[in-house]
């Protein structure tokens, strides 16, 4: 089997995906195939009304704020085979104002953006600030800004998604779906996609003031098999169609409709697919699945809120802790593993002109050669670290990494996308297959589950083959890995080059209390892992 | 959104407010008067919410917010889509109510669509609103705060932890003259407590919708025990063990059979309640004899939604009895086709309303064993006091995956005799259910991973054998 990434992100034309759709396209095309979506700009109200937030919180005894305006317009269109499910518009604004007193955060929000309510919730922000004084031993101290930042940042997109006729969409969706229905074997198939477009407005006490268009567009598709006795289903998810910073042209470039037939046959063939013997395997990972690895064993645990403790009630801390022996001597992994954080990668989630305390995000490494050398951090954070920068002759600044979900949460630290580069060879998918005797090959992120240190993981897929004699002999089932983090990393022996490059990730990065989700892309090549050990997962009832 | 330019009236914060029951009829009304659609439904959710955040022995982040959301749902004829915003202004609403009508509009035909409904009766109202919890401020969570913090500094510990208090009231209204309003608050304060060195971890943790039942420093006390008591933990080899699980890691386990209360996936043989061959497993036995699983909306100790989505009544419902299948949610299409009474909201999907059956609450009887009869019968054990990171493996057997987390212990005959290293383990509710050796008195639990407060979750203490561990981890 060797299928490259070339054949599943196909790029196809919105003319050829729609020609396909045939007769139920024609009946349900009664909308023309674009407009111009209005979308009502507040900018000039919202930066009064910023200001207003401003000197509110400073009049109420603030010593730093920064305020977040926003509106979010999203859509969502779900279908299940035949049918739609749900089809939904919905529209959130509101005001978010953070406030530091004496060192003490306090937070206010509320979605009520008249004067009068902004200005309470200034105050309220303030008010809480000072009331949380009292649980408080040591002050927070924030990382120099640098200079006032002013501008607008849009999203890259070629088609607003909101500019397409819903018919369209529902065409598309139902015809992937009968695409998967016609395989022999296949009983369901649900598909969808959703559309998220926020205008966001930031002012702070540094006299910064930002305004910023971002989009994110995430196609799904999800197909069932069932076995004729009802006594075994299998499902695959078509999950190599990851979510992107993109407009609706992403949505065309995921030719749902030809790889609707390629996932629902592997639904089928995962019925009959052979059990997994338990045992020690080299694993070659294609990267629609090992950006999910990166983001759990490597991403989270390099964050540095979660190395100094902070997040121990929930998202956890970290192995890689205390900060001072840690960095620059962690050996994390192979030489060949070089891990970069980046968020101005086009088209994916976490890119910004500003992050959410309005700090222009820098490119860093994380991860040199298998060696740890920095964390994520925040305004907050990186004095923390301010002996390992001096040391390394660079200024002590946020890394950019300030993130929240919506205008109602605190912001705080979020990973930016966090990459594996690729190697210097230009090996691709086939080249690790056929450098590797005893294997198993896998696609498509699956069951996932870490500590809270990020030691001990298990990862499932979607599909699994099994490798003999540097080829694909057949599919298995029931496959899951476990892995120690380190161990795990310091196996990497071969790595996909450049043209093998793709950006998996996802919007439902959890974290914080209250939980809040980040959307956060993972840029990876296919890569082999030596002698991890596979368990088998299935069990019956 | 009134939004006039100008000086502000008041110079202190005004105070926040639920939308009232009066004030929900208004909007629903005024919503409804615009519609032009054959039918359309207004569901409105008014919330509050205040936390607080500390870490390292004092204060991180906190947060208040106060929010509306108001959605609309129109249907021509089969036709339905919906749209929602957060403004509560004519021109707001009349925009909603235009884009889910221009969306509906364009929407293909839905062969599962189901009328709404009309006017429903409700039983009494739940017994989920407290004034304690609604009118908790930033100080009182600060004091709730500091009442941990000083417990773990006078131990010479560290503590982390969250606490959260939610007020909301949510409305559905329709043009068939549907109206249903409830309120409910929340709460939960969960504390993980380590040791200076990092080799000791404990947690502890309440959710209830009266803040005043939190006892902050007990909380704190228990999960500073637990930290001081993991220290130096060893590691033991997987496999099968027998475990006494503490009603929290129940409560992470059990819930999740709830996820599969389908009867529409069971019926179309994707659930582990399918029966072989077809239909579902009604009226099978599914887990041991002593196991009682249900949902009340009125339980005064978890206390529930008394309707769905679509303004459909939840009731008192036995999902399983003494270990026998008696009941899976059939939505309003699946009921009609499969020709049984509906006893869940929704039907037709998502554009339907959902709601479930269960309304947040979980309930599973308990027995009368203690924790402490549990360790002394065991001869050889591990004790758990809460699972992490539990996703999904295997939905033919509702497997999954989690590991153990802040307080792992080993039990020798009879008797605690050291903490062990954390373990990964995979394993349905189901098999833990069907081995089980004893029960435990059921107390509200605070089982969401997250920390927030989550449906009312009750549970007893489990003594259940073999129980699969399938890897060790290093983490504290």
């Amino acid at each position: 089997m060797s299928i490259s990434r070339r054949d599943f992100v196909r790029t196809a034309s919105a003319a050829a995906a729609l020609s396909a759709i045939g007769s139920r396209a024609d009946a349900l095309s009664v909308a023309p195939s674009i407009f111009v979506p209005t979308y009502v700009t507040r900018a000039a109200e919202y930066k009064d009304l910023a200001m207003k937030a401003i000197d509110a919180a400073k009049g109420a005894g603030a010593d730093y704020a920064d305020v977040r305006i926003a509106q979010y317009r999203s859509q969502f269109v779900q279908t299940r085979e035949r049918r739609v499910q749900g089809l939904a518009d919905t529209e959130t604004a509101g005001i978010g104002i953070r406030t530091m007193v004496n060192g003490a955060w306090g937070f206010a929000a509320t979605a009520d953006l008249s004067v009068d309510a902004v200005v309470a919730t200034a105050r309220k922000s303030a008010a809480q600030a000072k009331a949380n004084r009292a649980a408080l031993t040591k002050p927070i101290t924030l990382a120099p800004y640098g200079k006032a930042q002013t501008g607008d940042w849009k999203s890259p997109i070629k088609t607003d998604p909101f500019s397409i006729p819903v018919a369209d969409k529902v065409a598309l969706l139902l015809a992937a779906n009968d695409a998967a229905l016609k395989v022999k074997g296949v009983r369901f198939a649900t598909s969808g996609m959703s559309f998220l477009r926020e205008e966001k407005t930031f002012a702070n006490t540094e006299g910064s003031y930002t305004t910023q268009t971002l989009y994110r567009c995430s196609p799904q598709m999800n197909i069932t098999a069932v076995s004729a006795d009802n006594t075994d289903f299998q499902t695959r998810s078509g999950n190599e169609i990851a979510p992107r910073g993109l407009g609706y042209e992403h949505v065309v470039d995921a030719d749902m409709i030809r790889n609707a037939t390629r996932w629902a046959e592997e639904a089928v063939q995962k019925l009959s697919a052979k059990p997994v013997d338990v045992g020690r395997y080299d694993l070659v990972l294609h990267p629609s699945h090992l950006w999910l690895t990166i983001h759990e064993s490597v991403a989270h645990p390099t964050e540095l809120d979660r190395a100094l403790g902070f997040e121990a009630n929930y998202a956890g801390t970290s192995f890689v802790s205390p900060p001072e022996k840690m960095l620059g001597q962690l050996k994390f992994g192979s030489k060949l593993m070089n891990i970069r954080a980046d968020r101005n990668q086009v088209g994916s989630l976490s890119a910004c002109g500003w992050d959410d305390e309005g700090v222009v995000p820098e490119s860093f490494d994380i991860i040199r050669n298998g060696v740890f050398v920095d964390y994520q951090t925040t305004r907050e954070q990186a004095p923390y670290l301010d002996w390992w920068y001096r040391k390394q002759g660079k200024p002590v600044r946020s890394h950019g990494n300030s993130y929240s979900q919506s205008w109602s949460d605190v912001q705080f630290q979020r990973m930016p996308n966090v990459n594996l580069l690729p190697g210097e060879k230009d090996h691709v998918w086939d080249d690790l297959i056929a450098a590797t005797d005893k294997g198993i090959a896998i696609m498509g992120d699956g069951s996932f589950s870490i500590d809270q240190q990020r030691y001990n993981a298990q990862f499932g897929g979607q599909v699994f083959y099994e490798i003999k004699g540097g080829k694909i002999v057949g599919m298995l089932k029931d496959v899951a890995y476990q892995m120690r983090t380190p161990e795990f990393w310091s196996s990497l022996d071969m790595i996909g080059g450049k043209r093998s490059y793709f950006l998996g990730g996802a919007n439902n990065d959890g974290k914080g209390q209250p939980s809040q989700s980040n959307a956060v892309s993972h840029g990876c090549v296919p890569s082999r892992f030596k002698q991890i050990n596979v368990i088998n997962t299935g069990r019956t009832a | 959104m009134p939004h006039e330019p100008g000086a502000p009236r008041s110079l202190f914060p005004a105070p926040v407010t639920l939308l009232s029951r009066e004030d929900c009829d208004a909007i629903a009304k005024k919503v409804l008067s615009f519609a032009t659609a054959d039918e359309t439904r207004v569901t409105i959710s008014s919330t509050t919410q205040g936390n607080m955040r500390f870490a390292v022995n004092q204060a991180s982040t906190s947060g208040d917010n106060y929010d509306n959301v108001i959605s609309v749902r129109s249907v021509f004829g089969t036709r339905s889509a919906s749209s929602t915003t957060n403004s509560r202004d004519d021109a707001s609403l009349r925009a909603a109510v235009s884009r889910a009508e221009a969306l509906a509009k364009l929407a293909p035909e839905d062969p599962e669509a189901m009328p709404e409904l009309g006017p429903q009766q409700y039983g009494a109202d739940s017994p989920g609103w407290s004034e304690a919890t609604a009118s908790m401020e930033a100080a009182g969570r600060a004091a709730a705060v500091n009442a941990v913090t000083s417990v773990a500094k006078a131990a010479g510990l560290v503590s982390t932890g969250f606490m959260v208090t939610t007020a909301g009231a949510f409305a559905v209204a329709n043009s068939k003259g549907l109206f249903a309003y409830r309120r409910q608050t929340g709460a939960a304060l969960t504390t993980t407590v380590r040791t200076a060195d990092g080799k000791g971890s404990g947690w502890a943790g309440a959710s209830t919708n009266d803040v005043s039942k939190i006892d902050p420093a007990a909380l704190a006390r228990r999960a500073a025990d637990k930290a001081k008591r993991s220290v130096n933990a060893v590691a033991i080899e997987p496999g099968r063990y027998t475990v006494v699980l503490e009603p929290t890691a129940v409560g992470n386990l059990v819930q999740l059979i709830a996820g599969a209360f389908d009867a529409r996936s069971a019926d179309e043989g994707r659930s582990f309640f399918s029966k072989p061959g077809g239909g579902t497993k009604i009226g099978m036995k599914v887990l041991d004899e002593r196991v009682t699983i249900l949902s009340d909306p009125l339980d005064p100790d978890a206390p529930g939604a008394p309707f769905g989505g679509d303004g459909f009544p939840v009731t008192r419902r036995t999902w399983i009895e003494n270990g026998v299948l008696r009941s899976l949610n059939y939505d309003r299409y699946w009921a009609k086709k499969m020709g049984v009474p509906p006893n869940a909201g929704g039907g037709g999907g998502r554009g339907g309303g959902g709601g479930g059956g269960a309304g947040g609450s979980l309930r599973m009887l308990g027995g009368d064993a203690t924790l402490e009869e549990m360790i002394a019968s065991t001869e050889r054990g591990i004790l758990c006091t809460r699972f992490w990171y539990i996703r999904p493996v295997d939905q033919r057997t509702i497997l999954y995956t989690g590991l153990t987390r802040d307080g792992t212990f080993l039990i020798e005959k009879g008797k605690i005799t050291h903490p062990v290293k954390n373990l990964r383990w995979n394993e349905s509710p189901i098999f833990m259910l069907n081995n089980l050796e004893m029960l435990g008195r059921a107390e509200r639990v605070s089982a969401s991973e997250d920390g927030s407060p989550g449906g009312g979750i009750i549970m007893p203490a489990v003594k259940a054998r073999d129980f699969n561990f399938t890897s060790a981890s290093d983490a504290v």
